[in-house]
């Protein structure tokens, strides 16, 4: 039985490429379009910098959803480390879908640097999903909690 | 344990707006390690600087979190404040707190709650930072210039005159651009051609400046300082060498019904021609598409008059690979295909022409001689309709158009109807509009004067349809101001069509890594900022191929283009990117995933002998990095199988830690 916390926020974390999505983040504030604070960004240098183990991690220390930003294909600023994180970010969701994570709660998305609206739209979008989904208490570990 | 100083920028009230910046400071103070925190009004101003660089002295810090606007902004600005001092510029990190924060959230308490977290993880991250040395690269003192238009030819003069090689690579069989096309130049009406061929020479001229014509960029490998490029010289079965453009081969060659490019169709030329009388290098090319002995091995008429034997039917395409330190890039544009939109009947009525064509009809060079005459019977037109904006300024989900302004048409189509009206007064001149744009010097003049001084009909309203009729053509159109609908009876219709980037700048744009918009249209480093510099370091932007925008515009920024690559010819070494990737020899197994992702080549394997726990040596096969090829992205890193690969600067650990310090 799975008891509703009324206080909950989702905490979302968000890998975001240095060359694309992260100026798409970048140019989504200097446009001041909003979208909720519950998403973090990490910044990393190409979308195949991010290692499946991030993600694990994210989930193990109460994340409720995690999302990739990368390049659109073709477009990638190391010409073709999104296709790399296309395919690992493929096997890494279908069996964290396997594990008990919902496909919800895991995506890859393709931001350019000129594309502030589309970060903003796709990070509300996230996070309804998330918010739809709940807490995720799955992969939580409960001994990396402090309090 | 490092000690670490923690900075918290106002940014004036970008940040202190919606940010309890003291809250901040104060908290993120009392995290581990942090020996020192405080905030400020504008942390990357000279005083802002001078706090961090005395606090690095005065608290003898070992890592600096600077907590402002993007890292994509003055991550370089703070790396060096600390480097003056003494401190590892790789001792910086940034924790984002305006685009990410302030400017996207309104609510105080969530953006200072947001804020706090960000500075946790970098605090975090500055944890596990060590420092890194930059490896120098040298720099080859040559430029490559991918095409040869205006602004490519301007690029290439400029540097050429401040003392280095360029090359120029142009697809078509001369240099010369779409300007060599055009009749005369608003707002002054000077001839193009008078102002563009003595370039032309001057470019084939200067002994620094070498031209590939007819020639197309194969690849490109290697980065800044050091790209290397392959070019394919297309075959124009004439030996450039011996060719002395005469002309005499172009008269002769039986094959006269190949349609010419150079007049976009409206005349023919033969099937070995030279595209214009000015043409650099003056040489003439074998179109294989059309040429007889090509195609059945039975003419050379060609091969016959030439006096200098410089006509080869078996040559073939030749690939040159050549170094360079810079590239620019200047593509520039083509006129969109207005056939697809039927409502102008471009396809049913030879009559209905775009802007370059009319351009080519009133050129005194061009197939008419100069004399404006319908394409369809050869007769002087007496009401000519101009529409502008077709295919500019569509919505978004158009599919037949773009969404941007083109900018030029307003001003070339108050050109061509002041000299329509100039050359024939009794022709009358109609320009539909939307709106007419003419920011720019003297550029409202111009266009006032086309309507007061010239008498052309200005109608704001687009045109609805129109129909070949007998010979004429029946524009239906609305004009907005009056409210009413308008029938003419046209001799000839005018389409101002959008212009849109060249086919070949998507292809080059993958091969260089450089990033396009969704217009494919080259994205600068900085659209403020850093306007004619690529994202990709190394790769310039010159002219149309970055946005529209005229002549002059053009060869401003083919000049400013020209400033930024000699900066960086004139080094002698550049200073790398350290964080690149490194493997643990202990940690790898030598099983080459990592070689087989890696898009630089920058892995090589290594027989290298260990000496085990018992005392024997085994020699094994590990991975190296060269860090001068490795660009840091990190693909082998998450590959490794062992976890031997990591990357400096974005560690496998800080990502981790800066996970564990979003998620507490």
């Amino acid at each position: 039985m799975q008891v509703k916390n009324e206080n909950w926020k989702p905490l979302i974390v968000a890998f975001c490429c240095n060359w694309c999505s992260y100026a798409g983040a970048d140019l989504a504030g200097t446009n001041r379009l909003n979208y909720p604070a519950d998403v973090k960004i990490i910044r990393v240098p190409c979308s195949c910098r991010v290692n499946p183990m991030f993600i694990l991690r994210a989930f193990q220390r109460g994340a409720d959803g995690v999302i990739v930003c990368g390049c659109h294909p073709g477009d990638c600023h190391y010409t073709s480390g999104n296709y790399y994180a296309r395919r690992r970010m493929t096997l890494l969701f279908s069996m964290l879908d396997y594990l008990g994570i919902e496909k919800g709660r895991t995506r890859v998305e393709w931001v350019s640097a000129a594309e502030g609206q589309k970060f903003a739209e796709t990070m509300n979008s996230f996070v309804e999903t998330i918010t739809s989904l709940g807490e995720n208490k799955r992969l939580e570990d409960l001994r990396c909690k402090t309090e | 344990m490092q000690r670490i100083g923690v900075f918290v920028c106002w940014c004036g009230s970008n940040i202190a707006g919606t940010v309890d910046v003291k809250k901040v400071a104060e908290t993120l103070g009392h995290e581990p390690g942090v020996v020192f925190s405080t905030d400020y009004q504008y942390m990357c101003s000279q005083s802002g600087q001078d706090l961090v660089k005395d606090s690095i002295r005065t608290y003898n810090l070992t890592g600096v979190v600077i907590c402002s606007c993007s890292p994509r902004m003055h991550e370089n600005t703070f790396r060096k404040a600390a480097a003056s001092v003494g401190l590892n510029p790789y001792m910086v990190e940034i924790a984002n707190i305006r685009e990410q924060v302030s400017w996207i959230h309104k609510d105080m308490e969530t953006a200072t709650e947001k804020a706090i977290i960000l500075g946790r993880a970098a605090i975090a991250k500055v944890h596990l930072n060590a420092p890194l040395i930059a490896g120098e690269t040298p720099v080859t003192k040559r430029a490559l210039v991918i095409g040869g238009g205006i602004a490519g030819i301007q690029t290439a003069l400029d540097i050429a005159e401040a003392g280095f090689e360029v090359d120029i690579v142009e697809k078509s069989p001369t240099i010369g651009g779409k300007m060599a096309q055009i009749d005369k130049t608003f707002p002054t009406l000077d001839c193009a051609a008078c102002i563009l061929t003595p370039k032309m020479v001057e470019a084939s001229q200067q002994e620094n400046i070498n031209i590939y014509a007819f020639s197309e960029v194969d690849e490109v490998k290697g980065f800044v300082g050091n790209f290397t490029v392959k070019i394919r010289r297309k075959a124009r079965y004439v030996k450039e060498e011996l060719c002395t453009g005469c002309g005499l081969c172009t008269e002769k060659c039986p094959q006269k019904k190949v349609p010419d490019e150079f007049n976009l169709g409206l005349s023919n030329r033969r099937a070995i021609y030279i595209p214009f009388a000015q043409a650099v290098p003056k040489v003439a090319t074998i179109d294989p598409n059309y040429c007889t002995m090509l195609k059945t091995g039975k003419c050379g008429v060609c091969s016959k008059v030439c006096g200098v034997k410089a006509i080869d039917y078996t040559q073939k395409d030749e690939i040159v690979e050549r170094k360079y330190g810079a590239i620019v890039v200047a593509t520039g544009f083509e006129p969109i295909k207005v056939d697809k939109f039927e409502e102008f009947a471009y396809a049913q009525s030879p009559d209905v022409v775009t802007s370059l064509e009319y351009e080519r009809l009133m050129n005194a060079a061009g197939p008419t001689g100069g004399t404006l005459l319908r394409p369809s019977d050869k007769t002087h037109p007496h009401t000519i309709v101009f529409v502008q904006c077709v295919g500019s300024r569509c919505d978004e989900k158009s599919e037949k158009g773009k969404p941007y302004c083109s900018k030029v048409c307003c001003m070339y189509t108050a050109k061509h109807a002041m000299l329509t009206r100039e050359k024939y007064p009794d022709t009358e001149v109609y320009v539909f509009y939307i709106d007419v744009r003419t920011p720019g010097k003297n550029f409202d003049e111009f266009y006032r004067r086309a309507v007061e001084h010239y008498g052309v009909h200005y109608v704001k309203g687009m045109v609805g349809k129109v129909t070949p009729e007998n010979g004429k053509l029946k524009v239906q159109a609305s004009d907005l101001l009056d409210n009413r609908q308008l029938h003419i009876d046209a001799d000839m219709v005018v389409l101002a069509a959008a212009i849109e980037p060249d086919k070949s700048a998507r292809p080059l744009a993958t091969m260089l890594t450089a990033s396009m918009d969704t217009n494919d249209f080259f994205t600068e480093a900085h659209p403020k900022l850093r306007p004619v510099e690529s994202p990709t370091a190394g790769v310039f932007l010159s002219g149309m191929c970055q946005g529209p925008k005229d002549i002059p515009e053009t060869v401003s920024q083919a000049s400013a283009c020209a400033a930024k690559v000699i900066g960086l010819l004139v080094k002698d070494k550049l200073v790398g990117n350290p964080c690149v990737a490194h493997s643990d020899e202990m940690m790898c197994n030598g099983c080459s995933q990592c070689q087989n992702v890696c898009p630089y080549g920058a892995i090589t394997y290594t027989e290298k002998e260990f000496r085990m726990p018992d005392r024997t040596t085994a020699v094994r096969r590990v991975a190296q990095v060269n860090p001068a090829v490795c660009q840091g992205c990190g693909a082998c890193t998450v590959t490794c199988p062992s976890g031997a690969m990591d990357l400096f600067g974005f560690s496998n650990n800080q990502i981790m830690a800066e996970v564990d310090a979003i998620c507490k």
